[in-house]
C-alpha cells in the first residue's frame, strides 16, 4: 500500500511540477498572485516526492520484496544503514534521489528567496518545475523504481559488497546535493534571459545559491574520492574514472561561476560569460547523468542493451540544454557590457581564473567523450586514461596555481602588479625555502616535485598576503592588528580559507604522488616485514563470521619509528548473496600520513600482503574541507545573506574600510 | 633458466587466483622490475573498468603483467614490449594514447581551446577599448581620401 502511495505521490507531484512550469514560463507576468502559488506548489512538490522517497525508504527497510526495486538491490541480512542507503545505490532509486534533490532546492527558493522580484520568481520557478517534470516523467515512463512483482522471492539479491559502506550513505546525497544544486543556477540564468533582467542584483542573488551547491559538491567529490581510496583496496584516490570526470567538470565550472559572479557583482562585467556558465555548470551535470545512467560510459554496448533510457535522457538532454543556449544566443547580444577595466586588475585576474578553469573543463570533456566519439565515427577504439589526464590538466592548472596569490591583491579597474608582488614576497621567500629543504631531506624522486611544491606553498602562503596587508601585522601593535583582523569582512577571511584549502590540496597530492613508498611480498603469521620506518609484524589470522559475509582476517602489529604500537586488521570479506570478495584495507593514521595495509589472497602456505606508507595523503581531503568551510564562512558573510536588504550591503562596505 | 621461472609461474598463477602484483609474479632484478611496473600502470586492464593492469586483480590482468615481464626478460625495450600489446590487442591497452592521426585532436584541444580562449579576450579586449587614438584619421584612410579627391578633380 505504502508503494503505490509512493507512486500515486510521484506521479501527482510530476503533474503538479508540469503546471508550475507553465504557469512560472508562460504566465510570469501575472505578479505577485501567480508567485505565491507557485512557492506553495514548489512546497508542495517537495512534499509529495519526500512521502514517494520515504515509500521506497520503508520497503527497503522491512525487506519488502514485493518491490522489484528492493529484490534486486537488498538482502534481509544488510546492516539498517545498508538498507537505506540502498535505495538510491541503483539505476531507479538514484532518480528519484535526484528528483528529491531537485525540488528541495525549488522549495528552498520559495521559502527564502521570497524577496527576490516576482518576475524572477515566477521564472525560476517555472524553470525549476519544468526539469522536475521532465525527470519525474522520464523516471515513471522508462524507470519506474515502484514496479511490483506478482511473485515476490523469499530473499533479495542483495546489494554490490562494494557499495555496502558509509561512503553510499554519504557521498551520492551530498553529490546530487551539490549538482543538482546548480539547476537553480540554470533556472536563474533562463530566468534573466527571458525576463533580460540580468544586473548585478542578479549575480548577488545567485552567487549564494551557487556557492551552496559547489559546498555539496566539493564534500560530495571529497568524500567519494575517499570512499575510494579506502574500500578499493590498492590505495588510489583518483582514477580520472569517466565518472568522476562527470563531477569534476560541474565543479570546475561551479568554481568558474563563483568567481565570474563576483565580477559580475562587484563591477557589472562579465554578465554574458556569467550566464552563460550558469547554463553551462548544470548542463554539464546533466550530461554527468546521462553518461553515467546510460551505460554509455563503462561499455559502448550497454547503451543497446537498454537504448529507450539512453536515448530519452539523450533528447531531454538536447531540448534542455539546446534551449537554453538557443534563448542564450538569442538573448545575449541584447546584453550591454558594464564596468571598464585594465587588463592587470582584479577582474583580469579573475578572467584569467576562468580561462584556465574553462580551458581544463574543455580538456577533459574533449578526453571523455573522444574515444566515445572516435568509436562511433571511425571504428577505432582508444583509451584516453590517467597518464593524459595528469599531463594535461596539470599543464593547465600550474599557471593558475602560479597566478592565484596575485588575484585577491590587486584592486579592482586598474592595479599595480609589482605594488602585489612587493606584498608577495614573503610568501615566495617562505615557499622557495621549505620546497629545498624538503627536497633536500626527502630526495626527489620524480624531476616535477619539487615545482608542485613550490606551487602548492606558494598558494598556501600566498592566500594569507592580504590578510597580512589589510591587519598591517608588524607595522602596528599586535593588539592594533588582532582588532583589525577580527574586523575584517568574512568574505575576506573566506577567500583566504577558499585558496589556502587548495594549496593543501595541492601539496597532499604532490606529496603522495612524490614520496609514496610500497611493499609486496609474501608473510607468515609471525613474521614480519618493514616499510619506511614501520615494522609490520604478521600476528594472526582467523577466519570471522559478520552479518552478511565470511571475512578472512589478518590481525597486524606495526610499529611506528616512534616506538608505538599499532594492531591493524585487514580483511577479505566473502559475500553470502553474491559470493563476490571484497578487501577491507586496514589504514592506521600517523599524523597526516597514512599506512595502507591490504591482505591478499591467501596463497597454498603463505599470504599476500601489500603495504603502501602514504606521506601527507590526509592533506588532499583536509584542503578539501578547508575549502568548504571558506565556503560555509563565506555564505554567512552578511553581504551575501538570501536576500539580503540594501542596508546590508552598506555595513559591509564600511567593515571592509 | 629465467625464461622458464617465468613460464613455470604462469603456469602456476593460473591455477591458483591472485591479486595486483603479487611477490610470485615479481622479477628479481629490481631496476628490470620497476620497468615492469611503469609499463603496466600505463597499459588498461582489458577486461575492468578503467583499471591498469598494475591495479587490477582480475585474471587477465595478472596474465599479461606475466607476459609484460617476460618480454623484458628476452631483452626487449619498454616501447617494444608496448608495442607487442599492441599489436595483440589494438590501441585500446594503452592508457596514454599515442599520437597519431586520429588522437591528433585529442591531444591538440587543450592547447587550441585556450588559445582561442586567449584570442577572445584579445579580441574582448580591443574592441572595448574606446578608439581615443583613433579619432584622427589613418595613414591609409588618409592616402584613399586624398585619391578620391584626386579622382574627384580629375573628373
Amino acid at each position: 500500500m505504502t508503494i503505490e502511495i509512493g507512486h500515486f505521490s510521484l506521479i501527482l507531484a510530476s503533474a503538479l511540477a508540469l503546471v508550475s512550469a507553465f504557469g512560472g514560463l508562460v504566465l510570469w507576468r501575472r505578479g505577485e498572485r501567480l508567485a505565491a502559488i507557485l512557492a506553495q506548489s514548489a512546497l508542495l512538490q517537495f512534499l509529495l516526492v519526500g512521502i514517494a522517497f520515504a515509500a521506497l525508504v520503508q520497503a527497503f527497510v522491512v525487506s519488502d520484496f514485493s518491490l522489484a526495486l528492493a529484490a534486486n538491490n537488498s538482502h534481509s541480512l544488510k546492516p539498517l544503514i545498508y538498507k537505506i542507503s540502498g535505495v538510491w545505490g541503483n539505476h531507479e532509486g538514484s532518480l528519484v534521489l535526484w528528483i528529491l534533490i531537485l525540488v528541495l532546492f525549488g522549495a528552498l527558493v520559495a521559502a527564502f528567496g521570497r524577496r527576490l522580484p516576482d518576475d524572477l520568481f515566477n521564472l525560476v520557478q517555472g524553470t525549476q518545475s519544468l526539469l522536475v517534470a521532465a525527470f519525474g516523467a522520464f523516471t515513471l515512463f522508462t524507470s519506474n523504481p515502484f514496479e511490483r512483482l506478482t511473485q515476490p522471492p523469499l530473499e533479495g539479491a542483495d546489494l554490490n559488497p562494494v557499495l555496502q559502506d558509509i561512503g553510499l550513505a554519504i557521498h551520492p546525497p551530498l553529490l546530487y546535493a551539490g549538482y543538482v544544486g546548480f539547476s537553480i543556477c540554470f533556472s536563474f540564468a533562463i530566468a534573466a534571459l527571458v525576463s533580460g533582467r540580468i544586473d548585478q542584483a542578479w549575480a548577488r542573488w545567485v552567487r549564494p545559491w551557487t556557492m551552496l551547491s559547489w559546498i555539496f559538491l566539493t564534500l560530495g567529490i571529497a568524500m567519494g574520492s575517499y570512499w575510494a581510496y579506502y574500500e578499493l583496496g590498492w590505495g588510489g584516490w583518483w582514477f580520472w574514472d569517466p565518472v568522476e570526470n562527470a563531477s569534476f567538470m560541474p565543479w570546475l565550472a561551479g568554481t568558474a561561476l563563483l568567481h565570474s559572479a563576483l565580477v559580475m557583482e562587484k563591477r557589472n562585467a562579465l554578465k554574458i560569460w556569467t550566464i552563460f556558465l550558469s547554463i553551462i555548470t548544470f548542463s554539464l551535470s546533466l550530461l554527468g547523468t546521462f553518461l553515467v545512467r546510460s551505460g554509455v560510459l563503462t561499455s559502448v554496448h550497454t547503451f543497446a542493451s537498454d537504448p529507450t533510457r539512453g536515448l530519452v535522457i539523450l533528447t531531454m538532454l538536447a531540448v534542455l540544454i539546446g534551449g537554453a543556449f538557443l534563448l542564450f544566443a538569442m538573448r545575449a547580444s541584447a546584453l550591454r557590457q558594464g564596468g571598464l577595466f585594465a587588463p592587470i586588475s582584479r577582474e583580469g585576474a579573475l578572467i584569467l581564473n576562468n580561462l584556465f578553469l574553462a580551458t581544463a573543463i574543455g580538456a577533459i570533456l574533449v578526453g571523455t567523450l573522444y574515444p566515445l566519439l572516435l568509436d562511433a565515427l571511425v571504428g577505432t577504439s582508444i583509451s584516453v586514461g590517467a597518464p593524459f589526464f595528469d599531463l594535461t590538466f596539470g599543464a593547465l592548472m600550474a599557471p593558475l596555481l602560479l597566478v592565484l596569490p596575485f588575484g585577491p591583491l590587486l584592486p579592482w579597474k586598474r592595479a599595480d602588479l609589482v605594488a602585489a608582488g612587493q606584498r608577495l614576497m614573503g610568501a615566495a621567500a617562505l615557499a622557495v625555502f621549505l620546497t629545498i629543504l624538503i627536497s633536500a631531506l626527502g630526495g626527489i624522486s620524480i624531476s616535477l616535485a619539487p615545482v608542485g611544491l613550490l606551487l602548492g606553498f606558494w598558494v598556501l602562503f600566498g592566500s594569507f598576503a592580504e590578510i597580512i596587508e589589510r591587519a598591517r601585522i608588524g607595522r602596528i601593535p599586535a593588539r592594533e592588528s588582532v582588532r583589525r583582523l577580527m574586523g575584517l569582512p568574512r568574505s575576506i577571511w573566506a577567500t583566504a580559507l577558499g585558496h589556502m584549502g587548495l594549496g593543501l590540496t595541492v601539496l597532499g597530492i604532490v606529496s603522495v604522488t612524490a614520496w609514496e613508498t610500497e611493499l609486496v611480498t609474501t608473510l607468515n603469521p609471525g613474521e614480519s616485514a618493514e616499510l619506511a620506518g614501520y615494522e609490520i609484524t604478521f600476528e594472526d589470522f582467523a577466519q570471522v563470521p559478520g552479518p552478511n559475509y565470511m571475512a578472512d582476517t589478518g590481525i597486524f602489529a606495526v610499529t611506528a619509528p616512534g616506538g608505538q604500537v599499532a594492531h591493524l586488521h585487514a580483511e577479505r570479506r566473502s559475500y553470502v548473496a553474491s559470493g563476490m570478495p571484497t578487501t577491507e584495507a586496514a589504514i592506521e593514521t600517523y599524523g597526516l600520513s597514512q599506512l595502507y595495509l591490504q591482505l591478499g589472497e591467501p596463497l597454498a602456505d603463505t599470504h599476500v600482503l601489500r603495504v603502501w606508507h602514504k606521506p601527507y595523503i590526509l592533506l588532499i581531503w583536509i584542503g578539501t574541507l578547508v575549502m568548504s568551510g571558506a565556503g560555509v564562512l563565506s555564505l554567512t558573510d552578511r553581504r551575501l545573506r538570501f536576500g539580503a536588504p540594501k542596508q546590508a550591503r552598506r555595513h559591509s562596505i564600511e567593515a571592509a574600510e | 633458466m629465467k625464461r622458464l621461472m617465468t613460464s613455470l609461474l604462469l603456469v602456476l598463477g593460473l591455477a591458483a587466483p591472485v591479486l595486483a602484483v603479487s611477490p610470485a609474479e615479481m622479477l628479481s632484478d629490481p631496476a628490470l622490475e620497476q620497468r615492469a611496473r611503469d609499463i603496466s600502470s600505463g597499459l588498461r586492464c582489458l577486461v575492468c573498468q578503467n583499471q591498469s593492469i598494475d591495479d587490477s586483480d582480475a585474471d587477465l590482468a595478472r596474465d599479461l603483467r606475466i607476459l609484460v615481464r617476460e618480454r623484458l626478460v628476452e631483452g626487449d625495450s619498454n616501447a617494444e614490449v608496448e608495442q607487442y600489446l599492441v599489436d595483440r590487442y589494438g590501441e585500446y591497452v594503452l592508457l596514454n594514447p599515442r599520437l597519431s592521426m586520429h588522437t591528433v585532436l585529442l591531444w591538440i584541444a587543450a592547447p587550441v581551446l585556450l588559445l582561442i580562449g586567449l584570442a577572445t579576450l584579445w579580441w574582448a579586449a580591443r574592441r572595448r577599448k574606446p578608439s581615443a587614438d583613433r579619432l584622427g584619421l589613418s595613414d591609409t584612410e588618409k592616402s584613399v581620401l586624398e585619391d578620391l579627391r584626386r579622382q574627384d578633380g580629375k573628373s
